[in-house]
């Protein structure tokens, strides 16, 4: 397990002065990339705030060799740079292991990436994807996607008179990847950096594919404070909207259960993005909000207690 | 040692890569291309290559991931035509631009709508600006000299471009000709080892490959791109002499057939030119100056030199078998541009022919040479575009 003091001193694989916005979490679990584990590292990144705000030529935020080609592909591009390192090896042309790691936002993720992220799982590559999760397509001005939750308000969902908010719940991500029985899928935040940083050194270091999704807040998506990001994700953990979990070879392990599980409207009314839920008109949404909420922790509870 | 087999054109095209013995290969099947990554895989399963197949679940990842590996330090190879290419063609543009050497067989095939499986050039020739070099084969002999050639020219230091094998669909494809397959040795020592750039596994030494390029330096990089395209010209031509040298095939930028005083001359693009070879001689037998220029490297184009060849020649007819809905045809606009400098300009002409496998008899292309002799006896050319051999005209 990745001690924190230690892994501090060693060199992170993202420097500072990369243009994310103030208060933009998403560098956590950058940073984090070469302090969790030994092992050589190649980046891939998807079209997204990350890839566009590290990359502005001529200048690059990465310490450890990366690539971007392209919004929807980052799972297939990764996937032909690690069939290359097994080529190396084979032919004795290299005798050291490359990790390669996959990033992407939602979009790139849950949307417009999901048949390639798919199909390499499938393939078994040794490779981690990690999606940052903030709830919308924020790099070109904060549009919907499948990730963004009931109600919130999004330059495609905006707030109208009629119509208030994304009118459809979010998909669940997470468990299509379990349901691709790859050995290894977790569920992170970026508040929580000793579970955030076990999940990437395993995600890492397991022989195979394996998926992370990190709940990312953004600062101008969720219209909160640049000081709220690291508090905004802790809400949406301890409204058990985003649990901490893992999946190990179909094994199912929750990896924090708040004390007491609260109310979604702490999480929905911190952000700007819900503000328009307060008015008792669309009641109707912060409950089947609720409701979706409560399904998901109590399938989780149980998928735990079936695979103990 | 060299040995001459009958083989279909895919089977050829599986040869060569069988022979280069690439890093990685990332294909997804489409007709008529197919069989190339079938008989590869084969050869994969059988342990003839050193090759990592990957299967991937579509034509936008198999671009993608030999991209990835290519950036990476690897020699990849992919197939693929029409519809496929179409759902590559974002990745297409990138791997050129990234300057990555990827070398792809594309077997020629109509684009939809209708959906349809035979040949016309459409989805190569809607690819032609997207930066990668292209070549095309009469048969299936030139299909595998092109595809032995490519890795050299494309992993030249001064071109790092992609290379673009194109042979016609079905009527090469799938057609068994005899051929010769050269020894695997020799072809191993031609194509040599591909030499890493910047490679992303070059941990002491991290790059960063396609970071976002704005005004300030956009225009520069493209401006670099094409000068690269440029020289690969004399990359080609270098590479074709190597070729010719080792293996006795010798190769132009575009092959002048009984040009030399032809006062009517037809250009065209792949498997038609075996036919009008045919026609010509028997023209020529019968006393008529007539001759073909047949394209090999559509990308670059060599405007100067066919502008040389075409000089003194009386009347040129461009044979498309494409269409720029809007536009004449692509050859011809080349073409064109080509020859617009010369002071003693021949009359000039296009006929879009044989989209979507509609054939071409050798009846037909008399028809061809028959038309340009009248248009010449009228001294002008009456219809600048037309159809050939089209019902509802
Ligand atoms: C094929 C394609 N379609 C659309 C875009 C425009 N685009 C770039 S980034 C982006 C949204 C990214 O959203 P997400 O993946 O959630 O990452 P974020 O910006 O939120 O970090 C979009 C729509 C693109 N680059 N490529
Ligand atoms: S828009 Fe959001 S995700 Fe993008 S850099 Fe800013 S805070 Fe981060
Ligand atoms: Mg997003």
């Amino acid at each position: 397990m990745p001690n924190l003091q230690e892994m501090a001193k060693k060199d992170s694989a993202f420097s500072s002065g990369h243009r994310m916005c103030a208060g933009c979490p998403v560098p956590i679990f950058t940073k984090m990339l070469t302090r969790v584990t030994d092992f050589d590292i190649v980046v891939g990144s998807a079209t997204g705030c990350l890839e566009v705000a590290s990359s502005i030529f001529p200048y690059s935020a990465w310490k450890v060799p990366w690539i971007h080609t392209a919004f929807e592909n980052v799972s297939a591009m990764m996937s032909g740079v690690e069939a290359l390192d097994k080529v190396n090896r084979k032919k004795n042309k290299s005798d050291k292991k490359i990790k390669c790691i996959a990033t992407g936002g939602d979009g790139g993720t849950y949307d417009i990436g999901i048949q390639s992220l798919s199909a390499a799982m499938e393939r078994g590559h040794d490779l981690l994807y990690i999606c940052y999760d903030n709830g919308a397509y924020m790099n070109t001005g904060i549009q919907r996607s499948g990730a963004t939750p009931l109600g919130a308000a999004t330059t495609t969902s905006p707030v109208g008179s009629v119509i208030a908010g994304k009118q459809q719940q979010r998909k669940d991500l997470t468990r299509i990847m379990i349901a691709h029985h790859i050995p290894y899928v977790a569920q992170a935040s970026i508040h929580n950096p000793i579970d955030l940083s076990n999940k990437i050194k395993k995600g890492i270091e397991i022989d195979g594919p394996a998926f992370i999704n990190i709940l990312c807040p953004c600062i101008p998506g969720w219209r909160i404070a640049p000081n709220m990001a690291v508090e905004s994700a802790r809400l949406g953990v301890d409204t058990c909207f985003w649990p901490l979990y893992e999946v190990e070879d179909q094994k199912f392990k929750i990896n924090y259960t708040p004390k007491e599980k609260l109310p979604v409207t702490d999480w929905l009314f911190t952000q700007g993005r819900f503000r328009h839920l307060k008015d008792d008109k669309w009641s109707h949404l912060v409950e089947d909000f609720q409701t979706r909420v409560d399904e998901q922790w109590d399938w989780l509870l149980a998928c735990q207690t079936k695979t103990e | 040692m060299p040995k001459n087999v009958a083989i279909t054109g895919n089977g050829a095209m599986a040869e060569a890569m069988r022979q280069i013995n690439p890093d990685v290969v990332a294909a997804f099947p489409i007709t008529p291309s197919t069989q190339v990554i079938e008989d590869f895989a084969k050869f994969v399963n059988d342990g003839k290559v050193d090759t990592e197949l990957i299967t991937v679940e579509s034509e936008h990842s198999a671009m993608s991931a030999c991209i990835g590996a290519s950036a990476a330090g690897g020699r990849v190879m992919t197939a693929t035509s029409s519809n496929g290419m179409a759902l590559m063609w974002e990745m297409l543009y990138i791997a050129a631009s990234m300057r990555q050497p990827v070398l792809m067989t594309l077997v020629n095939r109509a684009m939809s709508a209708p959906i349809n499986i035979h040949c016309d050039h459409g989805d190569s020739m809607g690819a032609r600006d997207a930066g990668w070099i292209q070549i095309y084969a009469e048969n299936h002999q030139e299909a595998y000299d092109n595809m032995i050639m490519a890795p050299v020219i494309g992993e030249n230091m001064d071109v790092r471009l992609p290379v673009m094998v194109c042979m016609d669909g079905f009527l090469i494809s799938h057609s068994v000709e005899t051929m010769q397959i050269e020894d695997d040795q020799q072809v191993s020592e031609f194509v040599g080892e591909k030499v890493p750039l910047n490679s992303l596994f070059d941990t002491d030494k991290p790059v960063s490959w396609g970071a976002l390029d704005l005004q300030d330096y956009y225009i520069e990089h493209r401006r670099g791109q094409l000068e690269a395209m440029y020289k690969a010209k004399s990359v080609i031509e270098d590479v074709s002499k190597r070729f010719a040298e080792q293996f006795g095939r010798k190769y132009d930028l575009f092959e002048s057939y009984r040009l030399e005083d032809a006062e009517r001359v037809i250009v065209a693009i792949n498997s038609v030119a075996g036919e009008l070879k045919e026609v010509v001689d028997e023209l020529r037998e019968q006393g008529e100056k007539v001759g073909l220029l047949k394209i090999r490297v559509f990308r670059p184009f060599p405007y100067e030199d066919i502008s040389k060849a075409l000089e003194g020649c009386k009347i040129v007819t461009v044979m498309d078998r494409s269409t720029s809905m809007g536009a004449y045809g692509p050859l011809f606009g080349e073409i064109s541009n080509a020859l617009y400098n010369l002071e003693d300009r021949p009359l000039l002409y296009n006929r879009t022919y044989g989209l979507g496998g509609r054939e071409m008899l050798l009846d037909d292309l008399k028809d061809v040479f028959q038309e340009s002799k009248d248009y010449l006896n009228n001294g002008k050319v009456e219809k600048i575009f037309d159809f050939l051999k089209v019902r509802g005209a």
